[in-house]
């Protein structure tokens, strides 16, 4: 193992969580990160001040989450006394509209106070806003309502007007998975590489789709859909998967009576005459999906080249040996796949 | 391990009589066509709307709140193994009022569900099931009883279990004054918040489904066969079971493997998806060859290696869910295969068609 070299230094991200008071921040950190449930997180309090976690995420990558209190003490506290402290090298701004929020002007000028430290302090920080709440409001009105407060508040994001991404979410759903999925695929310092080796696995064992998954957070990492997966109709169907494998990851927890970050499985199988799909584990931190034809050969060979391509993609979570792995991992599985053939 | 086709009592009955309901009492069924009706009945805004459609329609529970208040009786079909009818009434309605054809109602009638409201006073509600039970007694003695004492979520645990026994004992109580003993009554404390509603309906169903001591003890051996800790016939679409092995039941391995029903469900509504290009043809003729067409599913646990959930479907409508016991290996999953694929044989012949 290459554990000695300098390249396996963890790669910290900031990522600030910011919003008005109980527009939800807490919450959805909970739920992503925590093993809560929906309805576990009525118990939650308020944030006082900053409450930090630090998150590994895919071996190298390591999250740094500010949850910052949004009580308007607080928030002042942050812009004025710990300006530099708490806008200085940040990565990603996530901030939280509370769609319900009486006051949505309030809310947009408190962001643009917001906006403007960051610009001063990260300039090259990314932003992403989240329009939280959006089961209160009526199925047929929300898109129009998302819109319009997007047009709003994209028209006071300053330096980052351009840049700035929205997601409607909420934690009845899976579009929180959504969007934070689209979150953390933005900060992983390899997606291309880790996408470009499982593009090959993909296509050494003749899968129709694979995807990531992270272990802990149930959140995708990336995905690869070849041949006729690509018209399947759920195109929610990655956000679909974490929130299922989610909540039963919290009912085997509670009935196991592990802890809920313990409560893993080794393998899942699901296999039927249209399709056959396993999840395993691939890295320490992350669950790979497969999604195959529906033949025992082919289940048993994908299974077998996956334990094989293990060690490869281990080495990928390290950035800097990246390269080799990806070559390594082609190479090595179509000789196995013809001794299987064979 | 032994297979199970070395059992000789596990096959068909051996009486050649009908094979006796588990109550020992046949629902009173005029027709004979086997679509027992379950009755919801009880006090206006007892909740009887709101457990038919979470149960039967898998609306999510908090939308309840928006349903209408019912005005006539809502009938419904339901088709699965067995086709039953669910009778919603309306809670406002005299049910002996003689202008009801009462003989109509009540004579192909499979089991009776009385919802009390245990929230709010009961005793008028207590009132009014004892006067359909003794008006039933009469005429049609033959009917399950069944009380839901409902919306028990939102009482404390004492509280709960307080009203609970003061429900039965004055049910009971009324009831032996009038002079009528050992009513076929049973209890059951529900709420739509969580799996005892599924769970009271599984014994509701059960005790009209003739061939549920011969699925117990199918599914006996194959526990003891195959190490198995607890094993479930599931209605997949309702997600109530309609048998399970006599070992002693608790709530929790029923929520575990309606949750994993779920999970599976769920995987192949996304990946099972019809209308495949034709390109996939050759991949469909493959899976002819492996003649694997009933889904089937295995959990395999991290911490000790060894298997623990598993499923595979029976028929259209019905699948076996195991909560695996702590001693079985994971590598003995063809023997358990096997076994199963013997089960379902047995299951071809109970159910035929």
């Amino acid at each position: 193992m290459s554990s000695s070299t300098p390249a396996k230094r963890q790669k910290q991200r900031k990522v600030l969580l910011m919003g008005k008071s109980g527009a939800g921040k807490s919450s959805m950190r909970s739920i992503v990160f925590s093993n809560y449930v929906a309805k576990d997180v009525r118990r939650l309090g308020a944030t006082i001040d900053v409450e930090h976690s630090n998150i590994k995420f895919m071996g190298n990558l390591m999250l740094n989450l500010w949850d910052c209190g949004g009580q308007d003490g607080f928030v002042e506290n942050y812009l004025t006394n710990q300006r530099t402290h708490v806008f200085g090298s940040v990565a990603v701004l996530i901030f939280v509209f509370d769609i319900e929020s009486r006051e949505f002007q309030a809310d947009v000028i408190s962001y643009s106070n917001i906006i403007r430290a960051l610009t001063e302090c990260s300039p090259t920080a990314k932003v992403f806003i989240l329009i939280h709440k959006m089961d209160l409001v009526q199925l047929r009105l929300r898109s129009q309502l998302f819109e319009e407060r997007a047009e709003y508040i994209r028209a006071s994001s300053e330096g980052f007007r351009d840049s700035v991404d929205f997601f409607p979410t909420s934690i009845w759903d899976q579009s929180l998975y959504k969007a934070w999925t689209q979150i953390i695929y933005f900060l992983i310092p390899n997606a291309q590489k880790i996408e470009s080796a499982l593009k090959d696995l993909a296509d050494v064992i003749d899968a129709r789709e694979l995807v990531l998954y992270e272990r802990t957070t149930c959140l995708m990492v990336t995905h690869v859909t070849r041949g006729a997966e690509l018209s399947n109709p759920y195109t929610d169907r990655f956000e679909r998967i974490s929130s299922i494998l989610k909540t039963h990851k919290q009912s085997m927890a509670k009935h196991t009576s592990l802890p809920p970050n313990a409560a893993n499985f080794a393998e899942l199988h699901i296999k039927t005459g249209r399709f056959m799909f396993f999840i395993t584990r691939l890295t320490e931190n992350t669950n790979l999906a497969v999604d195959i034809p529906p033949s025992e050969q082919v289940f048993n060979a994908a299974r077998m080249n996956i334990m094989l391509a293990r060690p490869k993609f281990a080495e990928l979570d390290i950035a800097s040996k990246a390269k080799a792995g990806t070559q390594g991992v082609g190479g090595e599985d179509s000789g196995d796949r013809d001794g299987v053939a064979a | 391990m032994r297979y199970l086709q070395d059992l000789p009592d596990a096959d068909v009955p051996q009486s050649p009589e009908q094979p006796r309901y588990h109550t020992g009492k046949l629902p009173n069924s005029k027709a004979g066509d086997g679509k027992p009706r379950l009755m919801l009945m009880g006090q206006r805004r007892s909740g009887k709307s709101s457990i038919s459609s979470v149960v039967f329609h898998k609306l999510p529970p908090s939308e309840t709140l928006y349903l209408e208040t019912t005005t006539r009786i809502k009938k419904q079909s339901m088709h699965s193994f067995m086709d039953f009818q669910v009778w919603d009434f309306p809670g406002h309605l005299d049910y002996f009022d003689p202008q009801f054809d009462v003989d109509n109602i009540f004579s192909e009638i499979g089991a009776l569900i009385w919802v009390i409201d245990a929230q709010d006073e009961y005793l008028e509600a207590i009132g009014k099931l004892n006067e359909t039970i003794l008006n039933l007694q009469n005429t049609f003695p033959d009917i399950n009883i069944e009380v839901f004492v409902h919306k028990v979520d939102g009482l404390s645990e004492d509280y709960k279990s307080d009203t609970f026994q003061d429900i039965i004992q004055r049910v009971q109580d009324e009831l032996s004054d009038q002079g009528y003993e050992n009513a076929p009554v049973s209890f059951y404390q529900t709420s739509i918040y969580d799996h005892s509603i599924f769970e009271a309906f599984s014994k509701v169903i059960q005790k009209l489904i003739p061939q549920l001591p011969t699925l117990e003890s199918l599914l006996n051996s194959l526990c003891s066969n195959c190490r198995i800790e607890k094993a479930y016939l599931f209605d997949v679409l309702s997600k109530i079971y309609i048998a399970t092995d006599t070992s002693p039941t608790d709530i929790g391995s029923y929520e575990i493997c309606s949750d994993y029903i779920d999970v599976v469900v769920d995987v192949a509504e996304i990946y099972g998806w019809p209308d495949r290009p034709a390109q996939d043809e050759e991949a469909e003729g493959q899976q002819q060859e492996a003649g694997n067409n009933n889904a089937e599913s295995l959990i395999t646990m991290e911490r000790k290696g060894n298997n623990y959930l598993y499923m595979r479907e029976i028929n259209q409508y019905l699948a076996l869910i195991c909560l695996m016991g702590d001693d079985s290996p994971a590598d003995k999953k063809a023997l358990i295969d096997y076994n199963v694929g013997v089960f379902e044989e047995a299951m071809a012949q109970v159910f035929p068609r």
